[in-house]
């Protein structure tokens, strides 16, 4: 009994990943202010109790939008463009990825 | 403080026929970086201090998708110098983010324009902008409105987004739009190939290239949510597959007097050549979507283009092995 608590209250405090991309929540510093249901695209967060809560985590495309509106910090992801071409051209030339309307860009002229 | 009234530009909710022209050339690919409205703060209808202030790129079309949804409503638009780039692509290079709009709001003196502190943003602008810090650093509290310009008019009643208005879709309309400006981009070298291909009397390789051109950049877009499996390229394999089947027929038909096992490899023959071709312009969709992230597109990279080299060496490597043995008459 007390050890099934113990790991439950441990679970509770550690960062929530998935192996599908690079974001991370953690829901020990969360808020639950909701601005992360404001700006995610893709219908990634719920409202839990008291909480924020993950629902569709395998959605996420790593817009970095939640991480930057997020005043608490309890959000992490790796953002940028999930565009083949950019990333296959940028592989190729040996130089940074580049994305929409950049100086050099892949797509866009 | 006194209004600069001649900083504000007055602007209408009515596209003519001039915006009906940009769209389409945009649509076309025409003067792609070129569609440009110039950034500032612009008034639609009669507003008053208390009336609300949209924000948008300057990109022609994001600024007339708004412009469009607003009626008779009064109101002003703030328009950020994002070089002519939609809010969306925009905002994931940082141009229309937190110090363009910080800087929009005080170029325009917008403090004494309006006497509230609510700015009402589009929310795929929110990769880029950093509601917190511009609260912080302007007074101003960013509103994130709905995503489609479309659902403007029931925000405003309401003042709240569905999760419906929240979520990206990719219907069939969204992803017809990108087909013009992809078979604009290869028409002339395709053209080129093909004219080359047919005076040297290789009408069927320049057939299987139109085939693949088509069922990637035509088709895969307006099947995308119909075609099995997750991945793009997994996708686009698949679409090959059936792209193949007019050249199977004919090797079929064709190899009716050969060995089973020559007339089983000619027929599979087009399939390994068409499929790993049309899985890659599949996969170079990946940046038209609002669906694909970079590490799910790094791992499709590295996933399947090697399965599309080794398939389409080992298709075209067959292919002249075959021609050579039949030269020869060994099979």
């Amino acid at each position: 009994m007390m050890v099934s608590q113990a790991s439950c209250q441990a679970q509770a405090y550690e960062a929530v990943e998935s192996s599908a991309n690079t974001l991370r929540f953690s829901p020990s510093l969360c808020i639950n202010c909701g601005a992360c249901l404001d700006v995610c695209p893709h219908g990634v967060f719920a409202l839990g109790n008291g909480r924020v809560q993950i629902v569709r985590h395998e959605a996420c495309m790593e817009c970095g939008a939640c991480e930057l509106n997020c005043p608490a910090g309890a959000i992490t992801v790796n953002s940028g463009v999930g565009c083949a071409s950019a990333m296959i051209y940028a592989a190729l030339m040996g130089r940074k990825e580049v994305s929409c309307g950049g100086d050099e860009p892949a797509c866009c002229e | 403080m006194r209004i600069k009234m001649s900083m504000i530009v007055q602007t209408t909710s009515k596209l003519g026929e001039e915006d009906r022209r940009a769209w389409l050339k945009a649509r076309l690919g025409i003067d792609r970086m070129g569609h440009r409205v110039e950034p500032g703060l612009y008034s639609l209808g009669k507003p008053l201090s208390d009336s609300p202030v949209f924000v948008t790129a300057n990109y022609k079309l994001s600024f007339n998708a708004l412009r469009s949804q607003l009626g008779d409503m009064d109101c002003y638009i703030l328009v950020l110098n994002t070089e002519g780039i939609n809010v969306w692509c925009a905002a994931g290079k940082g141009t229309f983010g937190t110090e363009e709009l910080v800087r929009g709001i005080e170029s325009t003196s917008l403090k004494d324009i309006v006497n509230h502190r609510t700015l009402i943003l589009p929310q795929l602008g929110a990769p880029g902008v950093a509601a917190p810090e511009v609260r912080k650093r302007t007074g101003f509290k960013v509103e994130w409105g709905p995503i489609r310009a479309c659902d403007i008019p029931e925000y405003m009643r309401t003042r709240k987004a569905t999760d419906e208005m929240r979520r990206v879709r990719f219907d069939l309309n969204d992803r017809m739009e990108v087909i013009p400006v992809e078979i604009k981009n290869i028409f002339a070298p395709l053209t080129v190939a093909l004219v080359a291909l047919f005076l040297l009397g290789m009408q069927g390789t320049g057939f299987m290239i139109l085939t693949i051109v088509l069922a990637g950049v035509v088709v895969f877009p307006i099947l995308l949510p119909f075609l099995p499996t997750h991945d793009l390229a997994s996708k686009g394999f698949v679409l090959g597959v059936f792209a193949s089947i007019p050249f199977m027929g004919r090797a079929y038909f064709a190899s009716v007097n050969e060995a089973p096992w020559v007339a089983l490899v000619s027929i599979i023959l087009p399939a390994l050549m068409i499929s790993p071709w049309v899985a890659f312009l599949a996969l170079n969709f990946t940046g038209s979507t609002t669906f694909t992230s970079r590490t799910g597109v790094r791992r499709e990279i590295f996933r399947y283009i090697p399965v599309m080299a080794v398939t389409f060496i080992l298709g075209i490597g067959l292919d002249v092995g075959f021609a050579v043995a039949k030269w020869y008459g060994v099979i």
